[in-house]
């Protein structure tokens, strides 16, 4: 049986209480911090049980590598404290079953990037970037058979993560992979930090995707030609489980030539995107979600953004619509990158 | 050359008309589990005039007519079962009058319902009408013909209670309108003159309709879709009631269906929005969403998918292809709201019972006043056992709504006897006599609402 591998003794040394105390949804004082993470450690109710919004934020605050995140939607779990309708509950466990048969498996022998569940984006790993990079999970009818479940973080449901989290690995595993550039930064974080906060075994190596990207960007060094784009950039929560990686979105940007806005809600200080509170079971959670939306155009309209940079597809799927509609247009990193040096990307309008 | 035929050529011409075998082929069978039968002659006529000839040439060789408008019925309602003249009516397909300030369309009996849509959209856009679940090419006035229902039937109801006036050719021949146009005032209106409402439901077995006068809606500029999610069905009667009283919703869909496996088991209510605005969008779903199931989403009953701007049109029609080139007929019917939990667990015992995924729809008409419930089987076209599965769910579908006292909308064959064996007696004898002095013949869609008249 995994758990989370929680040591009170890191949260009673602990000088900051930055878990909570940084928590752009929850109010709360440093005595009171303390106090509630050590309550919910205890496995005793906890009102930061009942407010978390999920965005695993304190993941990336917390000092101690404590993994105040994970304790918390385990034991929201353990207590019923569900942030979301159980008809949602269900729904998103439905969703990550495989169906239509199995996956075929292609060895690979080396280094490959995985789709994950996003399948249907194939057409963002076109060109120069990718060339003799062999893909694994490439069939959207397969996809949910290289799904890493951490998505359940957000339905509090760690039991199904744990449960279903070692068969993908071993699907994955089976491909006899040495290296996995993640195409999202959400099977990243699965493979890097979950997976031994809980003490799952990884049998390869993750690679970051825009580790992969900015790796490539400098082997293409001369093929790129300045975007001349002021960009922001709508960090997502999967992030936050990699914040040693976050320094390459800026490092891209650099290398080619877009101007990162100066933006209030950027690096730490990053919004959630909407789309997981927007139907949490708080009151006002739909209110919420809006006036976080708002505020992140807000923020990207004033700092003067031509261009929104996405990574993760959930985000873009809650946010691409309402940018366009103030003139910002959304774009993926890697069709971003795509474009540096010369190309035209599918995804681009 | 057999005279039927040349006479036909003589009304519509060379082009328009074919006794050849794969041209009556395609005309013989419609998507569902309907038998097939060959028509004798194939014609598309252009006007109501040739109609006419038509009718007056059936009439004295006593051959039976079927008309058929986009043939998307699935029961068979025109499917030629006695062979004679099928009439495709898709050459029919001129947008006569758009008329702003009334908010009305008069349109010929081909025209289909995208092409309508895209007309608004470009010419009109502040104007919109109810599109049914249809795939885009069935047309309006055989909608019309089967009391079909669209994407704005919550606030307005059928979309045969959008009728404003009717040209219809009579199975003897004559040329009839009804509504306002039939005094010359225009088409505006079906009211208030003497009510001789004779042509809906009959699925063309009192004559041909070839002009429909239409009601058209205002098109707000932001149209979207909310998705709401239950496990428990029992909720989702109480959830219309509340939703429509609030009276501003467009159209309101609650479906479940066993694939993708992520609906198994759950209701899921679609709730369209429009709004001119940001301010009234907001204001709209501060009401819905916040207060009207607000309760729901607390107590953890029930969950809010979020809203999608933009409507792809039409909807429901997509779920048919679920599974990806296979072959597909429901029971559609018209049942009181309250009904739909025992819809939803009924239809699906009958789906389990036949090895068939089950996939179960209702959309409400009216302020609640009843919905059309379906239910879909789907079938492979070339095993004919999974056909013979979906034809036995399709009866026991039929014996299923009348037991449960709702009505079958649009029935086939096995439907329409069900019916018919438990009409009034009263009302079955005018409906014989009706059918006696508009037909004497018998020569309109033989078949279909027959056997007992």
């Amino acid at each position: 049986m995994y758990e989370v591998k929680y040591d009170e003794k890191k949260c009673l040394s602990c000088r900051t209480q930055d878990c909570l105390i940084k928590c752009q949804y929850i109010d709360i004082d440093k005595e009171s911090a303390k106090k509630e993470i050590l309550k919910i450690g205890h496995g005793e109710d906890s009102f930061v049980l009942h407010e978390c919004v999920t965005c695993y934020a304190c993941e990336e605050y917390c000092p101690m590598n404590n993994h105040p995140f994970y304790l918390i939607v385990e034991k929201q779990e353990e207590l019923d404290i569900p942030p979301l309708p159980r008809p949602l509950i269900q729904r998103g466990i439905n969703l990550g079953v495989p169906f239509r048969g199995e996956p075929v498996i292609e060895k690979v022998n080396g280094r490959s990037l995985l789709m994950g569940v996003f399948s249907d984006l194939m057409f963002l790993i076109q060109g120069k970037l990718f060339e003799g990079v062999p893909v694994i999970s490439s069939d959207p009818r397969k996809m949910f058979h290289y799904f890493c479940q951490l998505m359940y973080l957000h339905y509090a449901r760690t039991s199904v993560i744990n449960d279903r989290l070692p068969k993908i690995i071993e699907t994955i595993a089976k491909h006899e992979v040495d290296e996995v550039i993640c195409f999202h930064d959400e099977c990243y974080g699965t493979y890097t930090s979950y997976c031994s906060a809980v003490g799952i075994e990884v049998p390869f190596k993750p690679v970051h995707f825009f580790e992969f990207l900015y790796d490539r960007l400098k082997e293409l060094k001369d093929e790129i030609e300045p975007v001349n784009l002021k960009v922001a950039y709508q960090r997502p929560c999967s992030s936050r489980l990699s914040s040693d990686k976050h320094h390459f979105v800026q490092d891209i940007f650099e290398l080619i030539g877009a101007e990162a806005v100066e933006r209030e809600y950027v690096d730490e200080n990053a919004l959630c995107c909407g789309g997981t509170i927007v139907g949490q079971r708080q009151e006002g959670s739909r209110k919420r979600a809006a006036e976080i939306e708002k505020k992140n155009i807000e923020d990207m309209k004033s700092a003067g953004a031509e261009v929104c940079v996405f990574n993760c597809p959930a985000c873009y799927n809650t946010m691409a619509q309402i940018v366009t509609r103030n003139g910002i247009a959304p774009i993926y990193m890697s069709d971003l990158c795509r474009l540096a040096i010369g190309e035209n990307p599918a995804g681009w309008r | 050359m057999n005279s039927v035929y040349e006479a036909l050529v003589e009304i519509v011409g060379k082009d328009h008309s074919s006794v050849q075998p794969e041209e009556l082929f395609i005309y013989s069978w419609d998507l569902g589990t309907t038998e097939p039968h060959r028509p004798d002659y194939a014609v598309s006529p252009r006007t109501p005039e040739q109609i006419q000839k038509i009718v007056q040439l059936a009439n004295k060789e006593k051959i039976p007519v079927v008309p058929l408008g986009g043939g998307l019925s699935l029961a068979g309602l025109a499917v030629p079962f006695k062979g004679g003249i099928l009439l495709d009516l898709k050459r029919m397909d001129s947008i006569i009058e758009v008329n702003e300030k009334a908010r009305y369309t008069v349109v010929e009996c081909g025209v289909s319902q995208g092409q309508l849509t895209s007309y608004l959209e470009r010419h009109c856009p502040h104007l919109t009408h109810s599109e049914p679940g249809a795939p885009p090419t069935a047309t309006i006035a055989g909608n019309m013909a089967i009391h079909g229902q669209g994407d704005l039937a919550q606030p307005y109801g059928f979309n045969s209670d959008m009728i404003n006036g009717l040209e219809v050719v009579l199975p003897t021949g004559e040329i009839c309108q009804f509504g306002s146009c039939s005094i010359g005032s225009g088409w505006f209106t079906l009211h208030p003159l003497p009510d001789v409402g004779l042509f809906l439901g009959w699925t063309g077995t009192t004559g041909i309709i070839t002009k429909v006068s239409l009601r058209l809606f205002p098109c707000k500029k932001i149209r979207g879709a909310a998705l709401f999610a239950v496990d428990n069905e029992e909720l989702i009667p109480e959830i219309i009631y509340k939703l429509t009283h609030t009276q501003m919703v467009e159209d309101i869909v609650a479906f479940s269906q066993a694939i993708p496996p992520f609906s198994s088991g759950l209701q899921h209510i679609t709730i369209n929005l429009s709004a001119d605005s940001e301010k009234e969008l907001e204001f709209k779903q501060e009401i819905i969403f916040d207060d009207t199931l607000g309760e729901y989403i607390r107590k953890g009953d029930g969950g809010y998918l979020g809203f999608n701007r933009g409507l792809q049109r039409p909807q429901i029609s997509k779920t048919s292809d679920w599974r990806k080139g296979g072959g597909f007929e429901y029971v559609g019917s018209i049942m009181p709201i309250d009904t739909y939990p025992e819809c939803y667990r009924r239809g699906r015992q009958i789906s389990e019972k036949h090895d068939i995924p089950y996939t179960v729809l209702g959309r409400c008409i009216g302020a609640a006043h009843a919905m059309m419930f379906s239910w879909t089987y789907a079938f492979n076209r070339a095993d004919p056992e999974t056909i013979k599965h979906a034809k036995a769910a399709l009866h026991e579908t039929d014996d299923l709504v009348l037991k449960l006292g709702g009505t079958i909308w649009k029935p086939g064959l096995y439907g329409q006897k069900l019916v018919m064996e438990r009409l009034n007696s009263s009302t079955f004898d005018l409906m014989r006599k009706v059918k006696q002095l508009l037909d004497p013949n018998g020569i309109m869609n033989p078949g279909n609402w027959e056997p007992a008249l």
